[in-house]
């Protein structure tokens, strides 16, 4: 209970954070996907024919609430980098008689809870640009899951990164590659079989081709799950690991 | 209260050739500090001060040595022993995001204090530091002394019963200074036990019951101030030689008076105090 309880405090911290900018935060969500929709549904998608009969904005939207689930989880962690090396707020924390994985499991509920806000808003302006897909449990599970193991290579970031041009550089090598390689825009199937084996390693392709497969209501491998499944739980033990390994 | 035997940290760093080398910060240092004692941690920067602390509040991970508090082991009983102690870090280690009230929030439940006893211990101590007009404010907008009172109100709120203030009134002017040493006074009449480094020699003997000098890692002496004082030579004879001042240290003031009396130009008698320990100890005064 005192474990939840920790947790929840993490987690309260995060809220409070989020509570005093909501707005900003949602106003600030919505300029992304509006650019992606507008630019890549409407514009470049209308020319743009798919395999499976739908429009490309109907395979465009899974894609982008993966990339942006993504970008928003992993970014909403990373300033505990700053905490730890510039502000020392993290010590806080160190010092407080709290179970250490609770820091981690609240910082990533935090960062899961604003990739869900940041995808709500994205399935709102789809279905006013008019694309068509099925929201069912498994599918938000998917999205959940996704921002889970993002805000987790977030955190193992902030963990080991020593300054902001490290935490930059993470963002270019790393995700902004996976943001368009992943299938997120385009099938991963037109890509070389090297690179492709590559890409498909990676969590965020799974992720596309989950919520593709299930927002379009196609049977989806149940492999791309325990993929999922597996890079949560090493994150997880790695971020427990290298918070508590800031004692030395 | 507390109490520390042979306690050791060593780090790798890199020395001015760029090769990994073992360096030892602690080199076995043992203390014994009472309840309810101020205790002083005197050392010029680099002494291990601070490290000593890190370590007695478990945010360094000792490499070798035990510590006690209260009789018990602190290894195997962190989360006890955390509920204990209370942290008045050298940097303003404060939520950048969040207001003081907040601030204070959050400590109360990352020290599980109930509920009904969050708030009104937070006014209480905002009363105690005086902050109480700043509650919502963001803690970016607060002074370098706000600050620091609002760091000893954030160590005070879970009520521990061990108060470790690292520099305290670093960087702060001597009227601040005066009203946090009040403070620090005041706990040691409440009976917290603290423990409190400085490299400001007027702050360990306006608090301290005790201090320990600390030179290079390790625990040169520790007693009391006017003891400490007493050792070295109740009074101190300093004169001008090439420009620069010269000093030596009697245990009589006709002893000193008899050799000023011997000297020419410019000389004066004064008592002994806590920096000439300091400097008899060490052997130097850079860093005070």
């Amino acid at each position: 209970m005192q474990r939840i309880y920790d947790i929840g405090t993490v987690f309260w911290r995060d809220w409070v954070v989020l509570r005093h900018r909501l707005t900003a935060f949602i106003l600030s969500r919505m300029v992304a996907p509006l650019l992606y929709l507008v630019a890549f549904g409407w514009g470049l998608g209308r020319s743009i024919q798919t395999g499976a009969g739908g429009s490309y904005l109907d395979f465009l939207v899974p894609g982008i609430l993966a990339l942006n689930s993504m970008n928003i989880s992993f970014n909403s962690v990373t300033p505990v980098h700053a905490e730890r090396v510039y502000h020392k707020s993290i010590e806080e924390y160190m010092i407080a008689p709290i179970w250490p994985p609770a820091f981690v499991i609240g910082k990533v509920l935090a960062a899961v809870l604003r990739g869900m806000i940041s995808s709500a808003i994205i399935l709102v302006l789809a279905y006013f640009f008019g694309a068509h897909f099925a929201v069912t449990p498994l599918f938000l599970l998917i999205l959940v899951l996704n921002c889970a193991v993002f805000a987790e290579i977030g955190f193992i970031a902030a963990m080991f990164i020593r300054t902001y041009e490290e935490m930059g550089q993470v963002n270019t090598y790393i995700l902004l590659p996976m943001s368009f390689l992943c299938g997120t825009f385009f099938s991963t199937h037109t890509l070389p079989d090297a690179l492709r084996w590559f890409i498909e390693i990676l969590p965020l392709t799974h992720t596309s081709y989950l919520l593709r497969g299930l927002g379009s209501g196609v049977p989806v491998a149940s492999g791309s799950v325990v993929v999922l499944l597996l890079y949560l739980v090493v994150g997880f033990a790695i971020g427990c690991r290298a918070f508590i390994r800031l004692r030395r | 209260m507390i109490r520390v035997e042979n306690l050791v940290k060593k780090f790798l760093h890199k020395n001015a050739a760029g090769k990994t080398v073992e360096k030892t910060a602690v080199d076995g240092i043992s203390l014994h500090i009472g309840p309810g004692e101020i205790f002083g941690l005197l050392g010029p920067n680099g002494a291990g001060k601070t490290t000593t602390i890190r370590m007695l509040t478990m945010l360094t991970q000792p490499t070798s040595g035990e510590i006690y508090y209260a009789g018990q082991p602190l290894a195997g009983h962190e989360a006890a022993m955390k509920q204990l102690i209370g942290v008045v870090p050298q940097n303003l280690n404060f939520d950048q995001d969040l207001t003081v009230g907040e601030n204070l929030e959050l400590h109360a439940r990352l020290y599980h204090m109930e509920r009904e006893d969050r708030a009104s211990r937070i006014a209480e101590l905002l009363h105690y530091v005086e902050l109480e007009d700043v509650t919502h404010d963001s803690v970016r907008q607060l002074s370098g002394g706000m600050k620091r009172r609002l760091l000893i109100a954030r160590a005070l709120l879970h009520r521990p019963r061990i108060l470790f203030l690292d520099e305290p009134t670093v960087a702060l002017d001597p009227q601040v200074r005066r009203r946090i040493w009040e403070l620090i006074r005041r706990m040691g009449r409440d009976g917290v036990t603290v423990l409190i480094t400085t490299h400001y020699i007027e702050e360990a003997e306006a608090l301290c019951d005790r201090v320990a000098v600390m030179s290079h890692g390790h625990l040169l002496a520790v007693d009391a101030p006017e003891t400490l004082i007493h050792r070295v030579g109740a009074f101190a004879v300093e004169w001008e030689t090439d420009g620069s001042r010269d000093y030596r240290l009697f245990s009589a003031r006709q002893e000193a008076m008899a050799f000023a009396a011997g000297l020419t130009g410019s000389t004066s008698v004064r008592k002994a105090n806590l920096e000439d320990v300091f400097v008899e100890l060490t052997g130097r005064k850079e860093g005070l």
